[in-house]
């Protein structure tokens, strides 16, 4: 079983898929394109389900390791390996790459080699970037991505996509460029760009810090927390229906997932000491940014608020520095990946017939489209929060992990079960509910049999996970005990 | 009679490429226009027999020539491969473009070659008057070939600036080494460093004539504020002219530095080191910031090259083997990525017609993916972003700058770096995001296509196996300066 490398076969089989597909060339010869990106896409996922299937438990270190020589000079290595975290979001990487190739297949009609090739080999860099265990190669895989997703918002975005692209490349360059600054500073402390040995060297606090700062600026950017996170509103708006998937599930996980593999585990003593200042950012970002997403009247806006909105628990579980908090992060990452993917992909559905994605556009919507409605509404309660889908389980163990901290922190983190679930239902009910307000709405047919497939999908792991969350928490429960007694020991060296 | 047949041996490259470039001059009087492309085969033949000859007679010791006039070390291997390389593949991206626009004569081979050789003589100078001899040779020969369309104001123009300012740097130069002579009392570069390092006498004096050294370098190679000169030649030139003075010579500047400041005066080293943070800093921030204001390709190209060079500067002025070697990977990467930018230029222009706005490029991805493919991999790796050539470019000089303790450069350059990707970034959003004007098919021989398809790719193979190139830069360096 570990003989083959599967994590590479799970980095290369989309990259190699997406080239392939690029050769079918034009738009002439668009279905092959179609069926191969497919074919590709189902491949990818299929050589990543051994991760999870082969993973020991109880093993909270690195598994599937991949080691070789890479560029001698520098000490930097092909080295890959995977812990208890980066397993789930490999997997949903592999599975929302199928999702996006199924839901572009007719929306897209002009250069759909370069679409379907775009997001296969930006599932191959991203799953890169959850495997790597070099620094460097990790930081290739970091910034490799933006290169497709730069594309795919520039090339299918919305008429302003233009501004969008540049500020998303932009703002999330200026992040990693400091943090491959760190990045060398602490290989020529060190002499290796092997993480596993970072995580053992020790720091002094100062230092500490401003690698801390370093890496913030660059997960900041990507998760987004406020105050940087206002690219992603522009991006999402402009970017199409699979782009703001890919964006809202995976992308935005990297930045979460890097926080664990780097900032913290590195500069433990500068996470603790910075713990007041990560906290009080998250909060800002769970309640200003669910009030901000309140008043948007662009329902992809609306989303994206949200999603910043619920990443601010990501961070907020993750600096609680407890054994719930973190593993209530984690849950509410991969839940945020199916629960944004399905929001975004419900409205492309509506998207793809009204070319409208102003709420006041909308209404009575429920009339004319029952079965997609069903769908819809399931997504809202989930994205709100709701007992029983993935939602709520994220938010809740991260609550409960909150008030073991601080009751005030509890709190205000509890407050999104009532905004998000009053931005959500409030762009239900005018979207969905309510007397078919114009024509258009009334001519709108429900969704085929392919929509109903990926939707379908989705509401089945968002019930089933909502229901019974343990396979994720099982997987990553050594890894979060192991992570968090690494970050107990002060890595200050001794005076 | 055996020393003298060593030293001929040892300019071997040379005199072939000296004899080529003269057989080519008469040669060109007594062809018929019909076989005028037998001149082309013979300048692509000499710079090959003299990259072989190179090949073959590379050791990795240090030869000394003409009693210390000239020497052959592996720097000056690697480096003359480089320059051999970049002056074929010019030639063969400017083939089509110089007969539609009837400068396929005689002169341009000739003139090519002949600052071919002055680069050589640059590359292994190892006296001031070898290196001023061979930079002069190169200067003059440039100043021709920037005014060959004779026609043309601008390249008039151009060539005009470019000598008068040329010229200026020339005389700085040549000013600062007799300060030094007048100093050390030597003038071959193994004298001076060891009359340094025993002490010399007037300090004072040493560093003025550093100063216009300095000076002349940064002039020849377009680091501010010496970088007037450069965004004007760049844009006036006949395009083919504008590759070969953005690639090739940019090696043979490079060596220059190696030779004078490096060898000649490592122990002014605290001196040098606080003039190259200082146009460091100003080319980077000039180069990025300007560029961005650019709607012509050349001149956001030629604004490109001087944070580029500002960037190769840091590997410079960390003043270790590292930084040295970094300095070397950098300016080859360098080359390779700025053939590959005008390659494509070149590439969509056709008679009458330059392909230098940057809104000549757009919709690109729409006639022809592929072009439009490697247009976008030079420009992701000129922004150094992985997985390109130009990211082990940029991270080796920052690493060693950041190991010589820069670590506020380090963070401006980065910053600059940022910056710089936005115009870059311009650059793919008219090739992918807009809808083309033009709608001319992209006509070009056939060993063009290849070439340039093998250039920019190699952009992203070398982007992921940098570790060959790497060694042989790392290997120069340690084996030619002690």
């Amino acid at each position: 079983m570990n003989d083959l490398p599967i994590l590479s076969l799970s980095i290369w089989v989309p990259i190699v898929a997406g080239i392939l597909v690029l050769f079918t060339g034009g738009d002439n010869n668009a279905s092959r394109a179609r069926w191969l990106a497919l074919l590709g896409s189902i491949a990818g996922f299929a050589v990543t389900v051994p991760l999870y299937l082969g993973f020991d438990v109880q093993n909270g270190g690195f598994q599937f390791v991949e080691r070789l020589q890479w560029i001698p000079a520098f000490n930097i290595q092909y080295h890959l390996g995977v812990d208890g975290i980066a397993v789930p979001l490999i997997l949903l990487t592999s599975f929302t790459t199928f999702l996006v190739v199924l839901a572009g297949w007719e929306v897209i009609q002009k250069r759909v080699a370069q679409y379907m090739a775009a997001f296969l080999i930006m599932s191959g860099i991203m799953i890169g970037v959850f495997s790597a265990l070099d620094a460097i190669l990790y930081y290739i895989f970091w910034e490799a991505m933006l290169i497709p997703m730069f594309l795919v918002i520039g090339i299918w975005g919305g008429p302003n996509r233009v501004y969008a692209t540049i500020k998303f490349f932009l703002y999330t360059l200026l992040g990693s460029l400091l943090m491959l600054v760190a990045f060398i500073y602490l290989y020529h402390q060190s002499g290796t760009f092997d993480i596993a040995e970072y995580y053992r060297m020790p720091l002094a606090l100062s230092v500490q810090i401003w690698i801390f700062i370093a890496f913030f600026l660059a997960f900041a950017v990507k998760i987004p927390m406020w105050p940087v996170h206002t690219w992603l509103p522009d991006a999402h708006v402009e970017a199409p229906t699979g782009g703001s998937v890919v964006l809202a599930a995976i992308a935005l996980k990297l930045g979460g997932y890097s926080f664990l593999r780097f900032a913290m585990p590195i500069a433990p003593d500068a996470s603790h000491y910075l713990s007041g200042f990560m906290i009080t950012l998250s909060l800002i970002a769970v309640v200003y940014i669910a009030l901000v997403a309140l008043v948007q009247k662009d329902m992809k806006k609306l989303i994206a608020y949200s999603s910043i909105s619920h990443m601010g628990f990501v961070t907020l579980g993750f600096f609680l520095f407890n054994p719930l908090g973190l593993e209530g992060a984690i849950v509410q990452m991969i839940s945020h990946g199916f629960i944004s993917s399905a929001m975004f992909l419900s409205v492309g559905v509506l998207y793809d017939r009204m070319h409208s994605r102003q709420i006041a556009d909308y209404g009575g919507v429920g009339n004319t489209m029952p079965v997609f409605t069903a769908f819809a509404v399931l997504f809202a309660m989930a994205n709100a929060g709701l007992p029983g889908t993935s939602g709520f389980v994220g938010e809740f163990l991260v609550i409960l992990g909150a008030v073991q901290v601080n009751f005030w922190y509890a709190f205000l983190a509890a407050t999104t079960l009532i905004f998000g679930a009053a931005y959500t239902l409030w762009m239900v009910k005018r979207v969905y509910y309510g007397e078919v307000a114009n024509p258009q709405v009334a001519e709108l047919k429900d969704i085929n049999r392919r929509e109903f497939f990926i939707l379908g999908l989705l509401a089945i792991l968002v019930l089933g996970f909502g229901i019974y969350p343990q396979p994720i928490t099982e997987i990553t429960h050594a890894t979060v005990g192991h992570l968090l007694e690494h970050m107990a020991l002060s890595k200050l060296p001794p005076l | 009679m055996n020393a003298i047949s060593f030293d001929l041996m040892t300019a071997l490259p040379e005199i072939l490429v000296l004899a080529m470039a003269m057989f080519i001059l008469l040669l060109d009087l007594f062809l018929k226009p019909a076989n005028r492309f037998l001149i082309y085969v013979f300048s692509q033949l000499a710079l090959l027999g003299a990259a072989v000859i190179t090949a073959l007679t590379h050791t990795s010791v240090v030869e000394y020539a003409f009693n210390g006039l000239f020497v052959d070390d592996p720097l000056a291997d690697v480096l003359k491969l480089g320059i051999y390389l970049a002056t074929s593949v010019t030639l063969i991206y400017t083939r089509s473009y110089i007969s539609l626009r009837g400068m396929f004569r005689g002169e341009f081979y000739a003139l090519v070659l002949f600052s071919t050789l002055g680069m050589m003589i640059m590359v292994s100078g190892q006296h001031f008057l070898t290196l001023y001899m061979g930079l002069e040779l190169l200067s003059l020969s440039l100043y021709a070939l920037v005014a060959l369309d004779r026609d043309n104001a601008s390249s008039t123009e151009a060539a005009m600036k470019y000598f008068v300012l040329g010229a200026l740097a020339s005389g700085m130069l040549l000013y600062g080494m007799s300060m030094l002579y007048g100093v050390t009392g030597h003038l071959d570069i193994n004298g001076v460093a060891e009359a340094l390092l025993n002490g010399a006498p007037d300090h004072g004096v040493l560093v003025l004539g550093l100063v216009f050294i300095v000076a002349g370098l940064a002039f020849k190679l377009g680091a501010a504020p010496f970088q007037m000169w450069v965004p004007d030649v760049y844009h006036g030139s006949p395009t083919a002219v504008t590759l070969f003075i953005g690639s090739a010579t940019k090696i043979a500047a490079f060596a220059m530095v190696v030779r004078l400041l490096i060898q000649a005066m490592f122990v002014l080293a605290a001196d040098w080191q606080g003039m190259l943070i200082i146009m460091a800093v100003l080319s980077m921030a000039v180069g990025n910031i300007a560029a961005i204001a650019q709607t012509n390709i050349k001149r956001m190209l030629a604004y490109s090259t001087i944070s580029h060079i500002g960037f190769l500067l840091l590997g410079f002025l960390s003043a270790s083997l590292n930084g040295y070697a970094s300095a070397t990977f950098y300016i080859l990467s360098y080359v390779l990525m700025t053939l590959a930018g005008f390659g494509i230029i070149l590439l969509l222009s056709r008679k009458g017609f330059e392909a230098d706005k940057l809104e000549d490029l757009k919709g690109l991805n729409q006639r022809s993916p592929w072009y439009a493919f490697l247009m976008l991999l030079v420009m992701f790796s000129m922004a150094g972003i992985p997985p390109t050539l130009g990211f082990y470019a940029k991270f080796t000089v920052l690493q060693a700058a950041l190991q010589a303790g820069f670590i506020v450069l380090v963070v401006f350059a980065v910053i600059m770096a940022l910056i710089g990707a936005f115009y870059y970034l311009r650059v793919v959003k008219y090739m992918y995001f807009d809808e083309p004007e033009d709608h001319a098919a992209i006509v070009a021989p056939v060993d063009m296509k290849l070439v340039l398809s093998i250039n920019a790719i190699g952009l992203l193979i070398l982007g992921m196996l940098p570790q060959r190139l790497m060694d042989a830069c790392a290997y120069a360096i340690i084996h030619s300066i002690q």
